[in-house]
C-alpha cells in the first residue's frame, strides 16, 4: 500500500497527542501532578494541539478536504466515521476537565478526566481498526494493529509526558517508568506484527482471484494496463526487501530503545542536561514511529494486487 | 446509508462473464470508457492520454493470463475484471460519508460523486481492485452496471443492457438477474459451473465467472497433435505441391 506522508504525520502526531492527553489526566486523576501546577495545562493543550495538528494533515489525503464533515454521518458502520466522532468529542470534556481540575478532588472533575480519556482511548482504536477491518490487506486484519497502535499512542505520549516532567516539575520517574512500560508493550506488539507478516500469507490467491484454480496455476502474461495507473500506484507499492530489513529495526531503536535508554539517562544527569535528554528522546520517538508508520502501509500487500501476479 | 440493504425485493442485477468464449479484445473496456465519457457527467479522467505513458480511470479491466495444468499443458485466458456488485460489499460499510451505496432494489452498487470526499478507503476494503479515484474530480469512481442505460426508456428496449454487453462480439457478456434462479444469467451459471471469485474474502459478488471448458485439452490428449490435412486426395498433393514450387 502507498504510504501516504499526510496518513503517517496523522497517526504518528494524533496518536501521540491522545496519548499525552489520556495519561496527563490520568496522572492528575490519580494526585502524581499535584506539585507542577502547569503541568495539566501544558499535557492537554499540547496533546490537543498535536492532535489537531494530525487531523489537519489527514485532511491532505482528501480529494474533497471541504467536503470532511461529511464522514460524522455513518458511525453505524464506518470505523473511519467513529474515529472522527470520537476526535471531535475529545474537545469539549477536555476543555471543561481544564477549566474544573484544579479542584483534583471533585467528582465532577473525575468524571470529565474519565469521560476524556475514554475519548482519547476510542479514537485512537477507531484509527486502528480503520485498517484492522480490511480483510482485502491480509498484514493489517488482525488484532495485533490495536495494540500495536493503543501501544505506540501511549508511548509517544508517555516520552512527551517525562520531558513535559523535566520541564516544568512533574513526576519525572512516574512518567519515565511509563514511557519504559509503553516502549516495551510497543516493542512486543510490533515484534509480533512482523514475525505474523512474514510467516502468513493472506487467503487469497492468484487461482483464487481469477477462479482459474481448477484449471492449474495462474500467471499473468497480459497486463490490461502500464504500471502508473492509480490502483497500481496505491496497492502495487513495493519496497525492496533489503530496505525493509534495514528499517524494521531502525523504527524499533528510534521508537522504543533510545528513548527509553535516553529518558534513563536524564533521570541520572541535573537540569538542563536532563531536559535535553528529555527533548532528545522526544525526537527519537518521533522519529522511530514516522518510520514504523511508513513501513505499516509499505509493506502491506493488497488483495487485488494477486490480479498482476504479485504474491 | 453505508449499511447495506436488507430484506429487499431479492434483485440481484449483475454479468455473467464466459472465459471459455472471450477473445481478449478489449471492446468491453473500450465501449466502457466510451460510454461514461459521453454521459451527463465528468468524464473518466485521463493522464498523457495521446502521450508517452498514457493512464486513466477505466471501470473494467482486461487481464490475459496463462494457467498451466498437472501435465504442463499452459492455456491462455482473457480475463475482464470490473465490480462484482457484492452481496456483502465492504466497500459499502467502510464509507464514512454515505457515498457509496448498495440500492435495495437491485443491488448495483454505486458512489454519489456530489457527496464522495476521496478517502479513498472504499478502494482499499475492496479485495478485487474494482473501484479507481479519479484524481481529477478527487473522487472515487466504478462500474455503474450502466443504471443509465438499462432503464434509459430513451433507448430501444434491446439496447438497454449495460455498454460492456452491447459491445461484446462474441457475446461472452450477459446481463441479468443473479437473484433470480429461473433467469437465463442463473440458469447459464447453474449449467456451466459458474464461479464467484475470491469467495474466501466473504464479500459474496454477485457477478460470476464461466471457467473455460476442457474441450480443448481433451482434444489435445486423444492422439495426434500435429496439423493434418483436411483432405487427403490427388488433387490435394497436387495443390501442396504447387503452393511449395510457389513458396520458393
Amino acid at each position: 500500500m502507498f504510504p501516504a506522508g499526510s496518513l503517517i504525520f496523522f497517526t504518528a502526531a494524533s496518536g501521540t497527542g491522545y496519548g499525552l492527553v489520556f495519561l496527563t489526566i490520568g496522572a492528575d486523576c490519580i494526585g502524581l501532578l499535584a506539585p507542577a501546577a502547569a503541568l495539566p495545562a501544558a499535557g492537554v493543550g499540547g496533546g490537543l494541539a498535536l492532535a489537531t495538528a494530525g487531523l489537519l494533515a489527514s485532511l491532505a489525503h482528501l480529494g474533497h478536504p471541504r467536503r470532511a464533515w461529511r464522514a460524522f454521518g455513518q458511525w453505524r458502520s464506518s470505523w473511519l466515521s467513529r474515529e472522527g466522532v470520537f476526535a471531535v468529542a475529545c474537545y469539549g470534556p477536555a476543555a471543561a476537565w481544564l477549566g474544573v481540575s484544579l479542584d483534583a478532588d471533585a467528582p465532577v472533575a473525575h468524571a470529565l478526566g474519565g469521560l476524556t480519556m475514554a475519548c482519547c482511548l476510542a479514537t485512537v482504536y477507531c484509527t486502528a481498526m480503520i485498517y484492522a477491518s480490511l480483510k482485502a490487506v491480509h498484514a493489517w486484519h488482525t488484532p495485533l494493529v490495536p495494540c500495536a497502535t493503543l501501544a505506540l499512542a501511549l508511548t509517544g505520549g508517555a516520552v512527551v509526558l517525562t520531558l513535559l516532567s523535566h520541564a516544568l516539575g512533574g513526576p519525572v520517574l512516574a512518567a519515565s517508568a511509563a514511557s519504559w512500560v509503553a516502549a516495551a508493550l510497543g516493542a512486543l506488539a510490533k515484534a509480533l506484527y512482523w514475525r505474523r507478516q512474514a510467516r502468513a500469507r493472506g487467503p487469497s490467491t492468484a487461482e483464487s482471484a481469477t477462479g482459474l484454480g481448477g484449471l492449474g496455476r495462474v500467471r499473468q502474461w497480459a497486463a490490461p494496463h502500464g504500471p502508473d495507473a492509480w490502483l497500481l500506484k496505491e496497492m502495487g507499492y513495493r519496497v525492496a526487501r533489503e530496505k525493509a530489513a534495514l528499517l524494521r529495526p531502525l523504527a524499533a531503536l528510534a521508537g522504543f530503545v533510545a528513548p527509553a535508554a535516553l529518558l534513563a539517562a536524564a533521570l541520572a544527569v541535573p537540569g538542563a542536561g536532563a531536559l535535553a535528554l528529555a527533548a532528545l528522546a522526544v525526537v527519537s520517538t518521533g522519529a522511530g514511529l514516522a518510520v514504523e508508520r511508513w513501513l505499516f502501509f509499505a509493506e502491506a500487500r493488497h488483495a487485488a494486487t494477486l490480479y498482476y501476479g504479485r504474491t | 446509508m453505508t449499511a447495506l440493504p436488507r430484506g429487499g425485493p431479492g434483485k440481484k442485477l449483475g454479468l455473467v462473464v464466459d472465459l471459455d468464449i472471450c477473445v481478449g479484445c478489449h471492446a468491453c473496456a473500450v465501449s466502457c470508457k466510451a460510454w461514461n465519457g459521453a454521459g451527463g457527467g465528468a468524464p473518466p479522467a485521463d493522464s498523457d492520454p495521446y502521450g508517452e505513458n498514457p493512464s486513466g480511470v477505466w471501470f473494467n479491466r482486461v487481464h490475459g493470463y496463462e494457467v498451466v495444468d498437472e501435465r504442463g499443458e499452459a492455456q491462455v485466458v482473457h480475463f475482464p475484471r470490473s465490480c462484482l456488485h457484492c452481496d456483502d460489499a465492504p466497500c459499502v460499510t467502510v464509507c464514512p460519508t454515505g457515498a457509496s451505496y448498495k440500492r435495495a432494489e437491485d443491488g448495483i452498487v454505486l458512489v454519489d460523486p456530489d457527496t464522495c470526499i476521496g478517502c479513498k478507503l472504499c478502494a482499499w476494503a475492496c479485495p478485487y481492485g474494482a473501484r479507481e479515484f479519479d484524481e481529477d474530480a478527487g473522487v472515487m469512481t466504478k462500474c455503474t452496471l450502466c443504471v443509465d442505460r438499462i432503464y434509459n426508456e430513451n433507448l430501444p428496449p434491446e439496447r438497454r443492457v449495460p455498454a460492456c454487453v452491447a459491445a461484446c462480439p462474441t457475446g461472452a457478456r450477459s446481463f441479468g438477474d443473479l437473484g433470480d434462479p429461473e433467469s437465463g444469467v442463473s440458469r447459464l451459471v447453474a449449467e456451466r459451473g459458474g464461479v464467484a471469485l475470491m469467495p474466501e474474502q466473504g464479500c459474496a459478488p454477485v457477478n460470476c465467472y464461466l471457467p473455460p471448458r476442457a474441450k480443448d485439452r481433451d482434444a489435445a490428449e486423444e492422439g495426434d497433435r500435429g496439423l493434418r490435412p483436411a483432405v487427403e486426395n490427388a488433387a490435394a498433393a497436387l495443390a501442396r505441391w504447387a503452393g511449395r514450387l510457389i513458396a520458393r
